[in-house]
């Protein structure tokens, strides 16, 4: 030590000090993380005022709530009368989205049951594993898979022209939403304390009356947070019903009809409209709308998990 | 003067001299619009490189309107159009100090094509106003009294999305100024969508180009009133404005073109230009034999 010789009290401060390399290391590391922590927070505010500002022209000069939510006519590239009512394509986003999880409910939370209190050691890690697997398959490929396989089949079972519908779309967005689903709602059947089954078990319940009278009750508020997120899945999903609805601006009547969803307008359309002119900013006025809705479900979602995971 | 300073002085005299150089040897065409031309567009861009290195055409598509915006803007030299520009956008590019010049650089017949399974070789024009506008009235195929072998009846109404310049035309021309597409029509995001899902669906009927017509589809003669004599869409009743919907393809300058923008569009013009555009599957302006 370079100053030796000062008096004992400050010998034993240095000595304390540990400002060497590793102490820099370590405060370099905390900000780095601090910075990469707090980075989220960044991105999504500035993802929303972006796509605030862009969309906020059309809002406050154009936009005609009545027109603008409850007509389904779209066609916003007619010079002399534009037309921007996008109630057909919610009406579009919703439908699929709902069949989705007609679909995917019973199947993830079937999975999710079975995972979690059923299957036990190789069974479980595999099916983890798949689940996993299904649940990294690119969006495109879902496309595909509705356009090209279950298209025909469509057509060949149920006799219908067009086999682009809400039908393909909402089977298609069911297995894609089905994985998240299964991991969260077999997270939530985990969180629930072994002593109740236990003690069910004591009491004389069947491995099936355990589940269903005790373990399921108690876990409720996850698997309904894992629902919302499957809901928050299928609301942003562009590529999938972008090629398996029809893209077809209309109000089903059957799950035959063909429809069109929110997001797939907006990537369908939006690579060629004038930057800065009424169409784009239409365009971004639905993404704010859809920006809303997801962070609404996902917030309410993460809310009610957290909930349980503190009583 | 240190060595490593006279480095890099030499080499940054050589870089200006390179640079100097480019911008001297090439002078950049910009070119933006139309996804029906944008085929030709390439192809033109190329053959003239080809023959004036010194010239480099940049071609985009977009979509008719897209380009005209650009032209509004000033960012192009030519915008492509498989429509007429509009009053309003002419006045919008008048106040900017442009002067949009229409040239009319070939002609594109818009064929109606169904499944190979349709039973008749023709359909007149407010047949098709009656399936594609709103509330035109026929909604299946029995409307209009006809029988589809392998289809229940119901139309499956195929359509481009909203910013081609092919549905603006189809608009204008089947459905009438103030008309409006009906709902529920299939959007497909180009042409080549449009005939794939036309061959596949025994119920559908959709429009495009005369270019992407195959011997996989029926490609329907059209007649301007029920009853009267159709015309088949080709090159030539393209040209002589005898098929009905039959639309003029154009390229907008603005002002008079100049210089190399002018050179480039009356090679356009040429023989050779316009045997490029026939090539690809349209009318040239005027009667041309190309080998």
């Amino acid at each position: 030590m370079a100053n030796s010789t000062t008096a004992p009290g400050a010998a034993t401060a240095a000595a304390f000090d540990r400002r060497d390399f590793d102490w820099y290391v370590d405060k370099a590391v905390q900000a780095i993380v601090f910075v990469c922590g707090i980075s989220a927070i960044i991105f999504v505010l500035g993802i929303f005022v972006f796509v605030t500002k862009e969309g906020l022209g059309f809002i406050v000069n154009h936009m005609n709530f009545h027109e603008f939510f409850l007509t389904p006519y779209w066609s916003p590239s007619d010079a002399d009368d534009p037309e921007y009512g996008i109630l057909a394509l919610m009406a579009g986003t919703a439908s699929v989205t709902g069949l989705a999880m007609l679909v995917a409910i019973p199947f993830s939370l079937g999975a999710a049951i079975y995972i979690a209190e059923f299957a036990s050691g190789k069974t479980r890690e595999t099916l983890k594993v798949l689940v996993e697997l299904l649940a990294a398959i690119p969006s495109v490929v879902w496309g595909f898979i509705g356009l090209v396989i279950m298209n025909p089949l469509i057509i060949k079972w149920f006799d219908v022209p067009v086999g682009l519908c809400v039908l393909n779309a909402g089977i298609i967005l069911g297995l894609m939403a089905a994985p998240i689903m299964t991991s969260i709602a077999e997270d939530a059947l985990k969180a629930v304390p072994d002593r109740y089954r236990e003690a069910a078990e004591a009491m004389g319940a069947t491995r099936w009356q355990v589940t269903y009278k005790v373990v399921l009750p108690a876990a409720k508020n996850g698997l309904l947070g894992g629902v919302l997120l499957g809901v928050g899945r299928g609301f942003g999903e562009t590529m999938a019903v972008l090629m398996a609805t029809g893209h077809a601006v209309n109000i089903p009547n059957s799950i035959f009809d063909s429809v069109r969803a929110l997001t797939a307008t907006i990537a369908a359309e939006l690579g060629e409209t004038v930057v800065g002119g009424e169409h784009y900013q239409a365009l971004f006025t639905i993404g704010i709308l859809l920006f809303l809705v997801t962070f609404v479900v996902n917030l309410s979602a993460d809310l009610i998990v957290r909930g349980i995971r503190k009583g | 003067m240190t060595s490593k300073s006279m480095l890099l002085s030499i080499s940054l005299a050589v870089a200006a001299a390179l640079a100097s150089g480019a911008v001297s040897a090439r002078t950049e065409i910009q070119n933006k619009g139309s996804d029906t031309l944008v085929n030709v567009a390439q192809s033109w861009a190329e053959q003239y490189g080809k023959i004036n290195p010194e010239v480099a055409v940049a071609v985009s598509g977009g979509g008719s309107g897209t380009g005209i915006a650009a032209l509004i803007n000033g960012t192009v030299d030519i915008a492509n159009a498989s429509r007429k520009m509009k009053d309003k956008e002419i006045k919008e590019a008048e106040a900017k100090g442009h002067h949009p010049v229409e040239n009319v650089v070939g002609y594109d017949a818009l064929a109606i094509f169904v499944n190979k399974s349709f039973p008749l070789n023709s359909i007149s024009i407010p047949e098709l106003a009656k399936i594609y506008g709103r509330d035109g009235g026929a909604t299946k195929w029995s409307d209009l009294g006809i029988t589809i072998p392998g289809c229940k009846d119901e139309i499956v109404v195929v359509s481009r999305q909203n910013n081609s310049g092919t549905y603006a035309y189809f608009q204008e021309a089947v459905l009438g100024e103030k008309g409006k597409f009906r709902q529920g029509t299939l959007d497909m995001h180009g042409s080549k969508d449009v005939a794939d899902l036309v061959e596949k669906t025994p119920c559908a009927i959709g429009y495009s180009g005369l270019a992407y017509a195959t011997e996989h589809l029926k490609t329907l003669c059209i007649s301007p009133e029920k009853g009267k004599a159709c015309v088949k869409p080709t090159e030539d009743t393209a040209f002589d404005g005898t098929y009905p919907i039959a639309r003029p393809l154009m390229m907008y300058t603005d002002g008079k073109p100049k210089a190399d923008v002018k050179k480039y569009m009356d090679w356009i013009m040429s023989d050779v230009g316009q045997c490029i555009l026939a090539k690809e599957g349209y009318a040239p302006v005027r009667k041309i034999s190309c080998k």
